[in-house]
């Protein structure tokens, strides 16, 4: 495809976001505005993370996406099949080949390496923003570090609800600095991202924000001394390889209430019942 | 055994080819040209530049076309690719003074010099189907008659020689671009309008009647109203002055509105903005009204906490490209997330049970 740059994006446009990336990189966690372009698919399904992985990608990369955990869901393929068409670059299944792992909403099962970079999907990348809607007022909550409001909110979960009632995009706090959105990733992923050996990058397209988790950052859930954070998933074993400590998809199989749970990193899934 | 989802490339690209069929509709029915699209849906072609950002009424045309008439779908597709495009440099700024007019109305004085012009306006058609057009009638001709030749000021110049309109603001200063730069709050007036002429019509219209129904009301008049072509300069490095490279259609709205003043300083009235490309009058008067609305601070009003006073709130929701993505973004799967909420759900409801008994 000669019609358009490699990797869709003009090089003026790619500098434009290496900048927020490298301004992000700098300060782990920090919201970085950037000037996000129209992408070819709609606001809401990927563009943040298409651009990123647009800016990082080299021709000797090989591209993983996915979504929901799976590499064949829609949108990852729609994804995936974008960056060949405009990229021609190498693509895989497999977490520990690729060199960028673009994906929306998980983290791969298999422990990543260095070197590896995942390019995270973000709808709204403002952990402040359902207690209180003005990016002016949440801009200031995070440069003065008032994360009262959100200390508060858990709070009032647990007097509600006997827990924190936050199962997905549960808020993270960055080297002891700014709180984050980890994207609506469960919760259950959140341990994978403290000390990671891969370089994490955030993009959220229709909000023109980016930020990044250098290698080996601390990630700290949010919780309580007496209500520590815990790692949820369902309490049952993948149905296809009987991996117990992966996240699992529940399926319903029939009207009768039957249900069965298999892994949603579909890579993961495979390699263990190859195996 | 149940199989996951599986075969999305497979999917996707069926579904691509059954749209593609469903685009064309019966091939016993000639298609549709691109000619026919610009001349005959020229309105929608007009929204589809004014909502796209880029003036191309072929190009609109086509993407009308690849949309099924879908509008904001095909805004989507002009500014997918008006993004990909190289800047080779910025016009002058055009004189809308010097427009020629096509229509031009003002509903703040009976004449004025350069005269009111009606134009192709629906106003005071009765709106009655005509089934003749049914029948492919073609339409009798029009009356001719030749233009004329006397300038057309802009009206509320008139206002503005005799100090009755706050004047407006001169800059020279090369105005931020919504396109190219993050949009950061709060934004001057400059940046504003550039968000409300690719704003959402129907969402701009819905704001603009709020004012009017006293969601931050501001007593707007049509000061005047003027649809036409207008010249498009730009500098040439190597020539070193402005050559025109061409036209557009433009459309312009200025209100006058409810005034400011106090016992030290003499009361003006104050201007509403609106400037679109093509013929688009409901969105140029609608951008006026929430413009205005949107100076409450800067003329020194109360903020009435109406929306369309709301900068952030409207700057945030006014794009129809953004929001239309977002919004059905919810289509996507969302298993995963699902998965957590039923876990917890589950969670509680059992505590909640332990504790009930």
């Amino acid at each position: 495809m000669s019609d358009y740059n490699f990797a869709y994006l003009d090089e003026d446009t790619k500098r434009m976001i290496r900048r927020a990336l490298l301004k992000a990189v700098a300060i782990p966690s920090y919201q970085v505005p950037f000037a996000s372009r129209e992408m070819p698919m709609p606001y809401g399904w990927g563009t943040g993370g298409v651009q990123v992985t647009a800016a990082c990608l080299k021709a000797d990369d090989t591209l993983k996406v996915i979504d929901q955990g799976a590499d064949d869901t829609t949108n990852a393929v729609s994804i995936r099949s974008f960056f060949q068409r405009t990229a021609d670059v190498a693509v895989t299944e497999c977490t520990q080949e690729a060199s960028i792992i673009q994906t929306r909403h998980r983290i791969p099962e298999a422990p990543l390496h260095e070197g590896q970079i995942m390019v995270f999907q973000v709808p709204i990348p403002e952990p402040l923003r359902f207690l209180e809607p003005r990016e002016t007022e949440t801009r200031r909550m995070h440069a003065l570090a008032d994360y009262g409001l959100m200390q508060v909110k858990l709070y009032e979960d647990i007097a509600k609800h006997g827990e924190i009632a936050t199962a997905y995009a549960y808020p993270v706090k960055v080297e002891g600095r700014y709180v984050m959105d980890p994207s609506p990733i469960p919760k259950f992923d959140n341990p994978k991202l403290d000390n990671s050996p891969a370089l994490m990058l955030f993009g959220a397209g229709r909000e023109q924000r980016i930020y990044a988790l250098p290698p080996y950052t601390s990630v700290q859930s949010l919780d309580f001394e007496d209500f520590p954070f815990a790692a949820t998933k369902a309490d049952h074993s993948c149905t296809i390889c009987g991996a117990v400590d992966s996240y699992l998809d529940e399926i319903i199989t029939d009207d009768a209430g039957g249900r069965m749970f298999v892994c949603s990193d579909t890579s993961y899934c495979s390699e263990r019942a190859a195996s | 055994m149940y199989v996951a989802v599986k075969g999305g490339e497979r999917a996707i690209r069926n579904a691509h080819a059954w749209l593609a069929e469903e685009r064309r509709g019966d091939p016993d029915i000639p298609e549709l040209t691109i000619p026919q699209i610009r001349a005959q849906m020229a309105l929608a072609v007009n929204r589809v530049m004014a909502e796209g950002s880029l003036h191309d009424p072929d190009l609109a045309a086509l993407a009308i076309k690849q949309a099924r008439g879908d509008l904001i779908e095909a805004i989507f597709l002009i500014r997918a690719y008006r993004t990909t495009l190289p800047r080779f440099g910025t016009s002058t700024p055009v004189d809308t003074a010097d427009m020629a007019v096509s229509r031009r109305i003002s509903a703040t004085f009976k004449d004025a010099p350069g005269g009111q012009i009606l134009g192709p306006t629906f106003d005071y058609t009765h709106r009655l189907l005509d089934f003749s057009l049914m029948a492919n009638g073609d339409p009798p001709a029009a009356p001719k008659a030749s233009a004329d030749p006397q300038p057309v000021p802009h009206i509320l110049s008139f206002l503005d020689t005799d100090g009755l309109i706050e004047p407006a603001p001169h800059s020279d200063a090369t105005p931020r671009d919504l396109t190219r730069e993050p949009l950061e709050l709060p934004a001057d007036r400059a940046l504003r309008l550039q968000a409300l002429t690719r704003a959402d019509e129907g969402f701009l219209l819905g704001l603009a009647y709020s004012t009017q129904r006293g969601y931050g009301r501001n007593h707007a008049f049509v000061g005047e109203l003027r649809i036409g072509t207008v010249c498009v300069e730009m500098e040439i490095p190597e020539l070193g002055f402005a050559v025109d490279i061409g036209e557009i259609e433009l459309t312009e709205c200025e209100t006058v509105n409810q005034f400011t003043g106090s016992k030290t300083e003499p009361a003006q009235f104050t201007r509403g903005y609106g400037l679109t490309f093509g013929q688009t009058e409901r969105k140029a008067i609608s951008m006026a009204l929430v413009d205005r609305a949107l100076r409450w601070r800067e003329l020194g009003e109360d903020d009435q906490g109406a929306p369309a006073q709301d900068e952030e709130f409207v700057l945030s929701h006014c794009d129809n490209i953004q929001a239309t993505g977002f919004l059905e973004h919810i289509k996507l799967p969302h298993y995963v997330d699902f998965q957590a909420e039923l876990e917890l759900i589950r969670r509680l409801r059992a505590a909640a049970s332990e504790d009930a008994e």
